[in-house]
């Protein structure tokens, strides 16, 4: 079976600073696929390639079987993305942001619409908040309803970039939980860019380790696989929280 | 602009119409408190020299083509710069930084259609009226001047329509519009292509002022040149 997302060699040069070269690897679908490293190492940069932000200086990424280099509107319809602030709309509110991508993009009348949105908001949690403003929640419920929005239109992947991210311990194991159970009730598959390394043992099925010295991969596998065997210095620093 | 018809399912009219209430309704006190005093300048100062030719009631007549042909439109568009073209950037600015405009592309959602044509169409929309305003400001203040002076409403009015016509107003509402586009649109881009940061934000509303009023400035230059060959 070839995998859903496959990344071939791709590199992101900017100017004369090399940040990662030739990094390859696919994600199967149902997996929950994490991109982890250090900061600086390339992780978000990436993440971006793979929706189309930001096209590759060489290499290439398919996504169901479209180049994200040739075919950028087919593949943005089989994500949803959540940034990494959440980058929910300051002037609407919980239902009004999940509404948006289905007024777009679908015929259903404003009522459906409404209703939809309210039923993925209450997926991960926020019916009761539907009718608040992102400045009125807080930044764990800001990320969960950047979830829902990006799950309006039922994409078969959702990348998200450090949800984690400016969360306490508590809320972050909660939002674990959510992506977890997005996953074994909906299918979806998930590709998530963090370095919280809590997260990364309750949620990756596979990861992916970048770094900024080595301008690329150096692991790839299952997370507990590569902190018991893993034999290069970064990868063991990372997984036994060791210093360098 | 174009795009607009096509895309209308992504125009929100509560939020055309805050847009349209900030940059018209807001700046109205200020319009008018502006045009009021330019006007009672423009006319002081004229009216002073024109004294000694014993041409100062035609201070009338100066100042209202002054201000219906070129310091209304010209007036209305630096303050649109400074507080609507400085907004847009800074709006636009804040949601580029907070990766808002990326999450919209990532939904194959155009930017400039959701944000910044009605923004721009806004911005013309309101345009007109508050050039109306403010050459009725401006001539209010010059009136109030003349009649310091002693000279009658009724010499004031008949001056203010003996050599201006309509075609002086309808000049600077169309030069209004066009300013307006301009601020409105280099606002917009200011803002979209703001990144590095919090600091881009400011950089970006330092840009969109600038740009606005050089832009308005060179396109008052080059109406100049187009109405003097046209005969206009």
């Amino acid at each position: 079976m070839s995998a859903l997302i496959q990344v071939r060699e791709a590199t992101q040069v900017f100017g004369t600073r090399t940040i990662f070269r030739d990094v390859s690897f696919g994600i199967d679908q149902g997996e929950v696929f994490v991109i982890l490293g250090g900061s600086g190492c390339g992780k978000s940069t990436l993440l971006k390639q793979m929706i189309g932000l930001l096209p590759p200086t060489a290499g290439e990424i398919t996504v169901a079987s479209y180049s994200v280099n040739t075919q950028v509107e087919e593949v943005r319809r089989h994500i949803g993305v959540m940034f990494q602030s959440g980058a929910l709309f300051g002037s609407m509110n919980l239902q009004e942001n999940v509404s948006l991508p289905l007024a777009v993009f679908t015929d259903l009348p404003k009522e459906a619409c409404a209703e939809i949105a309210r039923l993925k908001l209450g997926l991960v949690g926020l019916t009761e908040a539907a009718s608040r403003l992102p400045s009125e929640i807080s930044g764990g419920m800001v990320k969960r309803a950047a979830i829902a929005r990006a799950l309006a239109l039922d994409p078969p992947i959702l990348m998200l970039d450090e949800p984690s991210a400016g969360l306490d311990p508590v809320t972050s194991a909660g939002l674990d939980r959510l992506i977890l159970g997005l996953r074994d009730s909906l299918g979806t598959t998930f590709v998530v860019v963090t370095h919280e390394l809590a997260s990364i043992m309750a949620i990756a099925d596979r990861c992916a380790m970048l770094d900024a010295k080595a301008q690329g991969l150096i692991a790839l596998g299952k997370p507990q696989d590569l902190k018991q065997t893993a034999t290069d210095p970064t990868v063991r620093a990372f997984f036994h929280r060791e210093t360098l | 602009m174009l795009a607009l018809p096509v895309n209308l399912r992504l125009l929100r009219r509560s939020d055309f119409g805050v847009i349209a209430e900030r940059a018209g309704l807001q700046a109205l006190p200020l319009v008018l408190v502006l045009g009021f005093l330019i006007g009672m300048i423009l006319a002081f100062q004229s009216a002073v020299p024109m004294r000694q030719f014993g041409a100062d009631l035609y201070v009338a007549d100066l100042v209202t083509i002054a201000l219906c042909r070129e310091l209304g439109p010209l007036l209305v568009a630096v303050i649109l710069a400074g507080r609507t073209g400085s907004a847009y950037a800074a709006e636009l600015g804040t949601m580029q930084v907070n990766d808002e405009i990326s999450a919209l592309v990532t939904m194959g959602i155009n930017p400039t259609t959701m944000l910044v044509l009605p923004r721009i169409a806004a911005a013309m929309m309101v345009m007109p009226a508050l050039t109306v305003a403010m050459d009725a400001a401006g001539l209010t203040g010059m009136a109030s001047v003349l009649a310091a002076f002693g000279y009658p409403f009724s010499a004031i009015k008949a001056h203010i329509t003996i050599l201006s016509a309509p075609g002086d107003f309808l000049q600077g509402l169309l030069k209004g519009v066009v300013f307006a586009a301009a601020v409105a649109l280099i606002g917009c881009r200011a803002g979209l292509t703001a990144s590095g940061g919090p600091r881009a934000v400011g950089q970006a509303a330092t840009a969109a002022v600038v740009g606005g009023i050089v832009a308005t400035v060179l396109l008052d230059g080059l109406f100049a040149v187009i109405l003097y060959r046209l005969h206009l």
